[in-house]
């Protein structure tokens, strides 16, 4: 058995959730061989060496390559597929795109976003919003999975794999990428945070955000959202914390103005401690929360704040 | 240009769904079904490109049940042209539906096919992408903006930093997120006229295509629950549990 990890990174950097992923792939069995496609991307390429149980890494480069794009990576991939059992990459958006791209291209039903590896073949999702977890064994002669990072712990360093250069494959020039807008923060990676500060519709606009960030700066936080906050125009789309967007499991999970629908709940059920605050007593958020306050909150984070 | 949709029936997904005791799956005996948000959005992207005048034609398309049918009733009440029903009671995995969709796509040609990015019942997000590439066409996964430029769109993706910008080439598969429209309500005299509407009903023999499910599904189980909280009465107590008891800060 062998797995191929496809990486996802900035060009420097690995993206965190690969070194779960390869931690995860560890379970699958067999050696991890992880590639490394971009435009530039040797130091990310390195980065991808020097993890745990890594045995060979693959860097490909080209110009075509640049912003990750499916159609030239699913072309590649599929060149390589055959020497592998399993092609695993994060179930991030990154992931989202490409791997069905790739399973389509070998014939293959994908297996999304795991928590768990079974056996070779056997996995367990999440399914209805992680209401319902399904274990699925799939009968593909490649299996083609993505990872939920937060149910694996990451794996550490003190690899020392080689890396190889792998040709680049044909630019089948059928999208152009034109750029991306990136949030800029210098707080932690949603994904990553040890403790995550969350605003929802009672967070009432923009504005008011702004005394959540002092709490998240405080605590060293990252700041997320519910779909209503973003859906208002408060903060942008990749805050989104939930079933279709990000899937979070920190140590402190902080809700503030969040009333707790489903589909936000399965985007932070998994943390280690739950704290809600919301001024209505009957919020759904309260059943999943260890600890709740009800209090308005532009009365309740400042205090926090202060207090910590 | 001609315009696919596709679109599915689904739970609710304001519906507390129950997993069945045997568990073989989650129970969908009289339980409110709906059509999957993503879909709506779907539609309603397209007709809002038939009202730009950018496109001439709307053809729905749903997987599954005879009950599929009302889904695409609610298709054409909100603008689709006519609906196809691809009948079947079997399971139907996303790669299965990429290629009974790819099957109509090469009976109808259209120029692009919009879907959701990801049904809420079985949260795959993979028909999109793997229709894409059975038909070698490019792709938009997660989108929020779509603008026509003659023999491209220019497209605009969520991403987790952020947003993608990218010029695909038509044909392409574009798959939507929220943040892409806000789908209109269905009136009633537009649910009339839906009633009226062309619907086609199909067999997936018909197609020529195999649908036979890759995955076995050996269980469906409840997630672990998570333990009674407790409630505090100011922040002060909050900050001396997360500091004594929960060890956190």
């Amino acid at each position: 058995m062998s797995v191929l990890v496809i990486a996802e990174h900035d060009g420097k950097q690995l993206k965190p959730g690969v070194t779960n992923t390869i931690a995860a792939a560890g379970k699958m069995g067999g050696e991890i061989t992880v590639l490394v496609t971009g435009h530039q991307c040797k130091e990310a390429a390195a980065a991808a060496a020097k993890v745990e149980g890594v045995k060979k890494v693959l860097l490909s480069e080209a110009p075509h390559y640049e912003g990750l794009p499916a159609e030239n990576l699913g072309d590649l991939v599929k060149g390589i597929a055959a020497q592998y059992t399993h092609l695993v990459a994060p179930a991030t958006n990154f992931g989202k795109n490409v791997m069905p791209r790739i399973a389509a291209l070998l014939d293959v039903q994908q297996i999304s976003d795991i928590s768990s590896v079974e056996s070779p073949d056997t996995f367990v999702r999440p399914t209805y919003a992680g209401n319902a977890l399904a274990t699925v064994q799939s009968s593909d002669k490649i299996k083609v999975v993505t990872v939920r990072a937060t149910a694996f712990d990451a794996a550490g360093e003190g690899g020392a794999a080689p890396v190889e250069n792998l040709p680049a494959g044909a630019d089948l020039g059928l999208a152009k990428f034109k750029g991306q807008e990136l949030s800029k923060s210098e707080r932690p990676e949603l994904a990553a945070a040890r403790i995550v500060v969350s605003g929802g519709r009672g967070m009432g606009s923009a504005e008011n955000f702004k005394i959540l960030e002092a709490l998240a700066d405080k605590l060293g936080a990252a700041v997320g959202a519910s779909r209503a906050a973003v859906d208002s125009g408060f903060v942008p789309n990749d805050y989104q914390v939930g079933q279709t967007g990000k899937i979070v499991a920190p140590e402190l999970y902080i809700a503030v103005g969040i009333s707790g629908a489903i589909q936000h709940l399965a985007g932070m059920k998994d943390s280690k401690v739950i704290v809600a605050i919301n001024k209505d007593p009957e919020a759904p958020i309260f059943a999943v929360a260890n600890y709740w306050l009800v209090e308005d909150l532009f009365k309740a984070v400042p205090e926090l704040t202060a207090k910590l | 240009m001609k315009v696919l949709v596709t679109v599915k029936r689904v739970i609710d997904p304001y519906v507390k769904i129950r997993v069945k005791s045997d568990g073989s799956g989650v129970e969908t005996a009289n339980v409110k079904m709906t059509m999957n948000p993503f879909c709506e959005i779907a539609v309603e992207q397209a007709v809002r490109m038939k009202e730009a005048g950018t496109v001439t034609e709307i053809v729905a398309v749903s997987i599954g049940v005879t009950q599929c049918q009302e889904t695409l009733r609610t298709a054409m009440a909100m603008g689709a042209d006519r609906g196809i029903l691809v009948e079947t009671t079997e399971e139907v995995q996303p790669l299965a539906v990429a290629k009974v969709v790819k099957a109509i796509v090469d009976k109808e040609q259209p120029k692009i096919v919009i879907m959701g990015k990801q049904a809420i019942d079985d949260d795959s997000n993979q028909a999109g992408q793997m229709l894409a590439a059975l038909l070698g066409w490019s792709q938009s996964a997660s989108t929020s903006k779509i603008e026509i430029a003659g023999e491209a769109a220019d497209v605009t993706r969520e991403i987790d930093g952020g947003l993608e910008r990218l010029s695909i080439k038509l044909p392409a598969v574009i798959t939507t997120d929220l943040r892409l429209n806000e789908p209109r309500y269905v009136t009633l005299p537009n649910i009339m006229k839906a009633k009226k509407k062309p619907l086609e009903t199909l067999k997936p023999d018909a197609l020529g295509v195999d649908i036979k499910p890759r995955l076995k599904t050996l269980k469906v189980e409840e997630p672990p629950k998570r333990g009674a909280g407790v409630k505090v009465e100011d922040v002060a107590a909050l900050v001396a549990k997360l500091k004594n008891e929960a060890k956190v800060i």
